[in-house]
């Protein structure tokens, strides 16, 4: 139960602030949240893209957290997820005469592949030669972009096309939107199956910290890497498993980007889902059920912040970032508290019992 | 022709380098008190905006200026609060203040002017295109001799390296470091001031464009050392003045992979290649007695 | 010339020092001397300003004075020199030295005034040092030289040195000596925190010996001898007793030839240490922390980098110097860590998981053998059966390891470590910051293991547990075995002596 309660006060503390400031600015607060929150919760279309905006969050935040857990901070998700769309791109576009059934698991183990080489590299080089994970990571990211544009100008974009994309993907490779299966939903909403993969891939990442050896292994290293290695665990071995995975899990973006929405590679797709992800794990406490949760959480943040955008006078959607700060702030700031607040409590106890 | 060329592509690299400089030696200072500053981009956007948005007001871009590193200095502090007193996970903290700066200058431009994030042009006769390339590479040897003939300098290097040793020997950490992080702000802004009312006249949303990043990657591949570090920024402006002229002149070699050279390259030398480059040793770890 | 005077200090529920009385007189050389943990070092910490005594004064040329930092302590010309030095490895020796007391006005260091100061000091003093050199490049004896000359640029009186020697050379060490002697030709008074009894005899002219927080003699060291020091050093009687019987030991398990441990900055923590431990055997290693005592059981647990390591380690004749801990665990090398919060337990995890650290990828904590997936019920049952049989409490297998006391700690560790089950069982310190009934029980389950066959090496610091616990008693001093004694005949005076470097 502390678990959620310390990232609600967070939460409580940021849209506070964020309240000031728009009251500042000269819009009203009450009114500005309320279009917030009920623009995200509407039926169809506020839910619908709510959870089509929190996909990608998912996926990060899963990859965040992920590094989280094994004690590194992988910055890296941007370039990752730039790079496996990239990668699935060129994989959907070669897929021209193929049946689904083969196009859509190839391009999605496409994705998953680059972005965990993409994640792998910087985990080799922390490894082996103890260079931080956080500019590795960041340079990636340049990389990534500067790569995924170069190639695509030079092999993949349609003759004649103004803008830097690629030609759109094959339709054999495409994921359909949830509007197409389930009823009730109308098909203009751009949530796909995408979702249920994250969903799934939460499911999964639980399972692979908390049940099996692997996951038992990457958690050691992060709690406490001497007692890991006294456990017979290789820290390096595992610094490079983590990237990995982070990186792939990070990749999976493209699967709800290329796959089933843009059908194509998009020169800045991205609204900083990478960064995002990482506002998204501090939230979810890197625990696949809390990420979920923060996903959804910002998923509707961004989804109310363009209501607000243009229903408001004065505020505008990057309300959406200001809000991601200050949480990013008021956790990092509140796990602080709570570690002040401990040793507090165990002072007073030896005060009382000697 | 190729003369001109020549010389062009150096000017063009001493402008596009000096935003750059400035934020390194600013982010210089920090990290070898021994606070990671990944900060430094959206230091240099709070001092691009603030200065663009009150030389627009003052008409004089000195106030804006002064502006500017006022608004460096105010962001720096909360980092600074945040890692020093409450000893936040410094990077985390200045993740946190980027994404704040991506939407903080925006929602209020669009307050102030109705824009999406970008303030009205400035005359040119507001800008000042040469005095902060002056500041910065004056500052290098200023920066230089600070670090390493002032007694300030002295104690700043073992904060960063051992602060247990500087502590012992009656140094203040803490106020070290708290003076360290808020120059970072200060000498940040001016490089993102630069940017909006010396090489544009205006504040565009977003503009600095990853500089931030750029800068710190500058800053280790300069070792944390003010004349490397100098000319890891001169490289780095290099290959972006290089990659503009160079767009449609030769058709085969992609803008773009000049662009990433000098991102691979720092990974190199960060991976001990060329050379060892070691951080300051007390980087990134609070200092708690 | 220094007087602590009824000095009290406590540090959370342990009373560091207790009421302690130690007089220096000016231009002598003092020696304190001590176990570890007998509270030398807090004494002369709280001299220095760096704690504030709890109760007490202390008096500088006979005048009381409040010390309340490093800063007061140095204006009053009391300087130290620490164990761990102070040093900033990437800059020069003059950088170091006056970091702090800069010579110069705010915008600029006068650092030829400084290195004028620096040259005239070390010529008088008979030691050359180069002010621009990086403190890197330099040995560990010239750093330390750096260090006393940082206290002597402050224009010290009173200099205190805290176990001076533990890093250095033998010929380090007369230079050192040689250097302590002249000042104290020039009129400073100088003091030195040591354990080695050998080094006290050779150098001093007064020691005041501390035990358990107290002051508990003092004595001229012309008049007194190793023995007596020793004596003092140790105490008395035995408090605990363990009921064994006599051990009835097979062949050899463990066995090392030459075994050193280098580390990276050149110093030999173990030093050509050949050992035997048998079957059904507890082979007790006595000394003072911080003789290589560390560094042995972490080599022989696998826990050294290859490149720190030499010599031979054979298990059951097999020479296991290039596997892995897990493999040497696989072997059946159980290890009981010295530091069980930095090595022996993930403290925000549950029991259940701590349970299984070191075999969380076999049964019972995986389904089948190789099996990826942890088999919670395996996982629960191993930890319910460790909770069971070593009295863990509180008996939940859901706490995470920081809710227990360190006793319950420590058999959780000892627990999961018999469960593998050992044939070699690696113990440091079992009983550190354990409660009493914790210790008598860790102690019956550490002789019921070496009954049932299997080969234990026992590191303690407690000399009252090592020698009634062990068969055999090997004591380290400096790296090396100085010394084989058997535990129910040798007198403490002996042990301490060999301990402390004397010889018999």
């Amino acid at each position: 139960m502390r678990n959620l309660v310390f990232p609600l006060i967070a939460l409580v503390a940021a849209f506070l602030v964020g309240g000031v400031i728009v009251a500042v600015i000269g819009d009203d607060p009450i009114e500005t949240y309320r279009l917030l929150i009920g623009s995200a919760l509407s039926w169809p279309d506020g839910i619908g893209y709510t959870l089509f905006y929190a996909t990608p969050f998912i996926f990060t935040g899963l990859a965040v957290a992920v590094g989280f857990r094994c004690g590194l901070l992988n910055i890296g998700a941007e370039g990752q997820l730039t790079i496996a769309a990239f990668a699935t791109a060129c994989a959907g576009i070669s897929l021209a005469n193929v049946s689904p059934w083969l196009a859509i698991p190839i391009t999605c183990f496409v994705a998953v592949l680059s972005g965990a080489v993409w994640g792998m590299i910087p985990g080799v080089l922390k490894a082996r030669f103890g260079s931080h994970e956080v500019i590795n990571t960041i340079m990636m990211n340049f990389i990534a972009v500067g790569l995924a544009s170069a190639l695509t100008q030079t092999y993949f974009k349609a003759q004649g096309d103004a803008i830097l994309e690629t030609k759109p993907i094959a339709v054999a490779a495409h994921i359909p939107r949830l509007g197409q299966i389930l009823p009730g939903l109308p098909a203009r909403i751009p949530v796909n199956a995408a979702f249920f993969v994250a969903l799934l891939v939460s499911v999964l990442v639980y399972v692979f910290l908390w049940r099996t050896k692997w996951g038992y292994e990457i958690r050691a290293t992060g709690i406490n890497p001497d007692a890991a290695a006294y456990g017979g665990i290789s820290v390096r071995r595992q610094i490079v498993f983590a990237m990995t995975v982070s990186g792939g899990l990070a990749g999976m973006v493209a699967i709800n980007e290329v796959l089933g929405y843009r059908y194509r590679y998009y020169h800045g797709f991205s609204a900083q889902y990478g960064f995002t992800g990482i506002a998204v794990a501090l939230l979810g406490r890197n625990h696949p059920a809390g990420v979920l949760l923060a996903a959804v959480f910002f998923g509707a943040l961004t989804r109310g912040s363009l209501f607000v955008d243009i229903f408001t006078e004065k505020v505008s959607k990057d309300l959406v970032f200001i809000l991601q700060g200050l949480v990013i702030l008021f956790v990092a700031a509140e796990s602080l508290f709570r570690r002040q607040f401990e040793r507090w409590r165990e002072t007073e106890r030896y005060k009382k019992h000697g | 022709m190729d003369d001109v060329l020549r010389i062009s592509i150096l000017f063009s690299a001493i402008r596009l380098s000096t935003p750059l400089l400035l934020a390194a030696l600013g982010g210089l200072f920090s990290e070898r008190s021994g606070v990671i500053n990944i900060a430094l981009e959206g230091l240099m956007l709070a001092g691009a905006f603030t200065s663009a948005v009150v030389t627009h007001y003052s008409a004089s871009p000195w106030i804006g200026l002064a502006a500017g590193i006022v608004a460096g200095i105010f962001v720096a502090l909360i980092h600074a609060i945040a890692c020093i007193r409450f000893d936040a996970d410094q990077v985390v903290t200045g993740t946190a203040i980027n994404i704040l700066m991506f939407g903080i200058p925006t929602l209020l431009s669009s307050v102030l002017f109705e824009t999406a994030g970008s303030t009205p042009q400035i005359p040119q006769s507001n800008l000042i295109p040469n005095a902060p390339i002056v500041i910065a590479f004056a500052l290098v040897p200023l920066v230089w001799y600070v670090l390493y003939r002032t007694p300030l300098g002295l104690r700043l290097r073992a904060a960063g390296e051992n602060p247990e040793a500087a502590d012992t020997a009656g140094a203040n950490v803490a106020a070290i470091r708290y003076v360290a992080v808020l120059l970072s702000g200060a000498l940040a802004a001016i490089g993102g001031a630069y940017l909006s009312i010396g090489q544009s006249s205006l504040f565009t949303r977003n503009m600095t464009a990853g500089r931030g990043y750029i800068a710190l990657a500058a800053l280790i591949f300069g070792k944390w050392r003010p004349v490397q570090t100098m000319f890891a920024c001169l490289l780095f402006g290099f290959a972006e003045a290089a990659s503009i002229q160079m767009q449609g002149v030769i058709p085969h070699v992609r803008v773009e992979y000049i662009q990433i050279i000098p991102y691979v390259l720092t990974m190199i030398v960060l991976a001990g290649f060329i050379g060892a480059s070691r951080a300051p040793r007390a980087l990134g770890r609070p200092y708690r007695k | 010339m220094l007087e602590l005077r009824n000095i009290t200090k406590r540090f959370g529920n342990v009373l560091a020092n207790d009421r302690v009385n130690i007089a220096i007189k000016s231009g002598t050389i003092h020696a304190i001397v001590g176990e570890n943990g007998a509270g030398k070092s807090t004494a002369m910490r709280i001299a220095y300003g760096f704690y504030r005594p709890d109760g007490g004064d202390i008096l500088v040329a006979g005048e009381p004075r409040e010390i309340h930092s490093p800063h007061d302590a140095i204006a009053l010309g009391i300087g130290m020199v620490h164990q761990h030095f102070m040093l900033v490895d990437t800059m020069t020796v003059v950088e170091n030295i006056i970091l702090g007391a800069e010579p110069g006005s705010v915008a600029s260091v006068d650092f030829r005034s400084a290195e004028k100061r620096i040259d005239a000091l070390s010529k008088e003093l008979r030691f050359p040092l180069d002010p621009r050199a990086m403190i890197e490049s330099l040995s560990v004896g010239q750093q330390q030289r750096v260090e006393l000359m940082k206290v002597l640029y402050r224009d010290a009186r009173i200099l205190i040195l805290d176990e001076p020697t533990a890093v250095l050379t033998p010929q380090e060490v007369n230079d050192l000596f040689q250097t302590l002697r002249q000042m104290k030709e020039q009129g400073k008074t100088v003091i030195i925190i040591t354990h080695k009894l050998d080094e006290v005899l050779a150098l001093s002219d007064e020691v005041t010996v501390m035990r358990d927080g107290r002051v508990v003699g003092h004595r001229d060291t012309a008049s007194t001898n190793a023995a007596e020091l020793a004596r003092l050093m140790v105490g008395r009687d035995v408090l605990l007793r363990v009921q064994k019987t006599a051990a009835k030991p097979g062949r050899a398990v463990l066995t090392t030839k030459n075994l050193s441990v280098t580390t990276r900055d050149g110093g030999r923590r173990v030093d050509g240490v050949s050992i035997e431990v048998r079957a059904g055997e507890i082979v007790g290693v006595a000394g003072v922390e911080g003789n290589g005592q560390t560094e042995l059981i972490e080599a022989l647990a696998g826990l050294v980098e290859h490149a720190e390591a030499a010599g031979e380690i054979r298990l059951d004749g097999q020479n296991v110097m290039p596997l892995s801990a897990r493999h040497r665990k696989e072997m059946g090398v159980g290890h009981v860590p010295e530091d069980r919060h930095r090595r022996g337990l993930l403290l925000d995890s549950s029991l259940a998981e701590n349970s299984i650290l070191g075999v969380h990828y076999r049964q019972p904590a995986v389904a089948r053998p190789g099996g990826v997936l942890l088999n919670k019920n395996g996982i629960r049952s191993r930890a319910q059966e460790v909770i069971q049989k070593f009295d863990v409490r509180p008996p939940d297998a859901e706490l995470p390891a920081r809710a227990l006391s360190g006793g319950n700690q420590q058999k959780l560790i000892i627990g999961r470590e018999f469960e593998l089950p050992p044939t070699v069982l690696l113990v440091s310190q079992p009983t550190r910051g354990v409660d009493i009934g914790a210790i008598e029980f860790i102690h019956r389950k550490l002789v019921e293991l070496r009954d049932a066959g299997c080969a234990v090496l026992l590191v303690s610091a407690e000399l009252e547990e090592v020698t009634a616990l062990a068969d055999r008693l090997i004591v380290m001093y400096q790296g090396r075995i100085v010394g084989e004694v058997d535990p129910t005949r040798a007198s403490k005076e002996e042990i301490g002596l060999l301990m402390t470097g004397g010889s018999r």
